[in-house]
């Protein structure tokens, strides 16, 4: 299969993944929003979505009645409802940026899918081998560059709109963006300066990141580095408390108060694939990736399951620990969406100027001074 | 009476924010667990507690019989003018109720203009109105909001009658109205 894989056209072999990375993105963003509307429901106390059922489906005896209950179905009623609802265009938009913002918003959703490794498998030698689907050695700067470009349709659907509560959304989340990106960045440094020894070959992939997390996880003894980029994930993502650009209670809904229907579905994807990334980019810096435990690296797993010369099941396995971590993650996004108050403006930017962005920089020497001695090269 | 209200300081936690959001998210937790505290309405139906002011309605006293003798206080006293009676005789074919005087021939309430103010169950001398535990009326037109006589005492029944007035009455009339 790998010989048939590696047979086809290159172009073929890119636009099967690109197909494949929509296939998971659109129906995982679908499935975050009925996540979301069942875990707020559950949380204020309410059953949630628990009636749509296809009447063919109403016939099945108790798988049927339990995944009604579950609201499975309203993820299709959903879906159909965004695809086929009437798509109004206000009069007084400008219609070309007006329909390119969603389109952007897509593009760096789906973009940094591709540089995130899921998983690996030891390969006939015992080499760790990464599955991603371009093993960029620039993973994490990569991602950065990527993902922030996301804001670019926020400011876009909040000009094109041309109306004062989008254009607010829109420059309150570039605003956001610019002031928690430093302190986001600035919280990673640390781990690539452990993971770049000196002596050692320079690299800022993300997979050498967990391969590096093979003892203590980075989030264990890089705790603040953790919380800070945490901090900055929820203020990068737009999620609450700090989704000052769709604020509804004082922006109506922000840069997107204009759209309807699928363009504005997929302003909800790719806030829901950003999340998804940026919960992936956290589990792989910070909580070891797939490595299932700290100080139980996979390899490790493989010998005692005897999985290391099956390089299927291995993967699988590194899939699915990676993914419980990031369904976690999504779990915290929603959880502490449904639990915090949004954020006033003045405060976020307090926060991210005064308080993360010091507290990164400090955390930054640290660690450096810290390193340099660990790592002091034995002469 | 103005009063100053103190402004306490912020403690260490608070100020640091992080520990006061995971208590938070600790309430949350728990929430999620705890059982639900809604009602799934057509299925669950909430229980009406006595007094309940909900449809206007006519009831029928213990013998079957029709109590209200078309006086139209109700009508009368109804703000929103909701209460529409046409009076008329008793009709010949229940002796049982030839001592009573008049009966109402029909008898309409416009849900549309009712308020439930409960002034016609408070006005009527026959205790022949009252306000019951429906809750939820519907109808796609105007006319099917609108409650005819026959709607009426479907919706009201029959309620336990302490007075019999109109039995008292005859036996009265029967023993020289000697009251």
């Amino acid at each position: 299969m790998i010989e048939f894989w590696n047979s086809l056209h290159p172009v073929l072999q890119a636009v099967i993944k690109g197909l494949a990375v929509i296939g998971v993105m659109f129906p995982f963003g679908g499935a975050c929003s009925l996540v979301e509307r069942k875990v707020s429901a559950w949380m204020q106390g309410r059953p949630g979505p628990n009636r749509a059922i296809p009447f063919w489906f109403a016939w099945v005896p108790v798988v049927g009645p339990f995944l009604q209950r579950l609201g499975v179905f309203h993820l299709m009623a959903d879906g159909g409802k965004m695809f086929f609802k009437e798509d109004p265009v206000p009069g007084h938009v400008n219609k070309f940026y007006f329909y390119l913002a969603p389109v952007i918003g897509m593009i760096p959703a789906l973009t940094t899918v591709t540089v995130v490794p899921f998983g690996a498998y030891l390969d006939d030698a015992g080499r760790l081998v990464p599955l991603v689907l371009a093993n960029l050695d620039v993973g994490i700067l990569a991602v950065f560059a990527v993902s922030s470009l996301g804001v670019y349709s926020l400011i876009l659907a909040g000009w094109a709109s041309n109306s004062k509560y989008p254009f607010l959304g829109g420059i309150r989340a570039s605003a956001q963006l610019i002031s928690y990106e430093l302190s986001m960045t600035l919280s990673v440094l640390p781990v690539f300066l452990w993971v770049n020894a000196p002596g050692g070959q320079g690299t800022l992939s993300l997979f050498h990141v967990v391969a590096a997390q093979g003892g203590a996880w980075f989030g264990l003894w890089m705790p603040v580095s953790a919380i800070v980029f945490l901090v900055s994930l929820f203020a990068e993502t737009n999620r609450l408390p700090f989704d000052m650009a769709e604020g509804e209670a004082d922006l109506v809904g922000g840069f997107h108060t204009e759209y309807g229907s699928m363009k504005w579905g997929l302003f909800f994807v790719a806030e829901y694939s950003h999340m998804l990334i940026g919960s992936g980019v956290f589990v792989l810096l910070f909580l070891g990736g797939w490595n299932p435990l700290p100080w139980v690296p996979l390899a490790g797993v493989a010998a005692w399951l005897h999985l290391a010369g099956q390089p299927l099941l291995l993967g699988l396995l590194s899939i699915g620990i990676f993914l419980g971590k990031v369904l976690f993650f999504i779990f915290l996004f929603m959880w502490v969406r449904w639990t915090v108050p949004r954020f006033r403006y003045d405060q976020v930017m307090k926060l991210g100027w005064q308080k993360l962005l010091p507290l990164a920089i400090a955390n930054l020497l640290f660690y450096a001074i810290l390193i340099a001695f660990l790592q002091k090269p034995v002469s | 009476m103005a009063y100053v209200v103190e402004r306490k300081p912020l403690t260490l936690s608070e100020r640091m924010y992080l520990p006061q959001i995971l208590a938070g998210m600790r309430v949350t937790l728990k929430h999620l667990f705890a059982p639900n505290v809604t009602l799934e309405y057509p299925e669950q139906r909430p229980a009406i507690p006595a007094g309940y002011r909900g449809v206007p309605t006519l009831v029928k006293d213990p013998h079957g019989r029709e109590k209200c003798v078309s006086c139209q206080l109700c009508e009368f006293v109804c703000p929103p003018k909701a209460i529409r009676i046409t009076p008329g005789e008793i009709p010949a074919d229940q002796p049982d109720r030839a001592h009573v005087e008049k009966g109402p021939q029909a008898f309409d309430i416009d849900m549309l203009r009712c308020i439930y103010c409960g002034l016609c169950q408070e006005v009527c001398p026959e205790e022949a109105i009252f306000l019951q535990n429906q809750y939820s009326m519907t109808g796609y037109t105007r006319a099917e909001m609108v409650n005819d006589k026959a709607r009426l005492y479907e919706l009201g029944g029959t309620l336990p009658d302490r007075h019999f007035k109109w039995d008292k009455k005859k036996a009265a009339a029967e023993h020289g109205n000697a009251h």
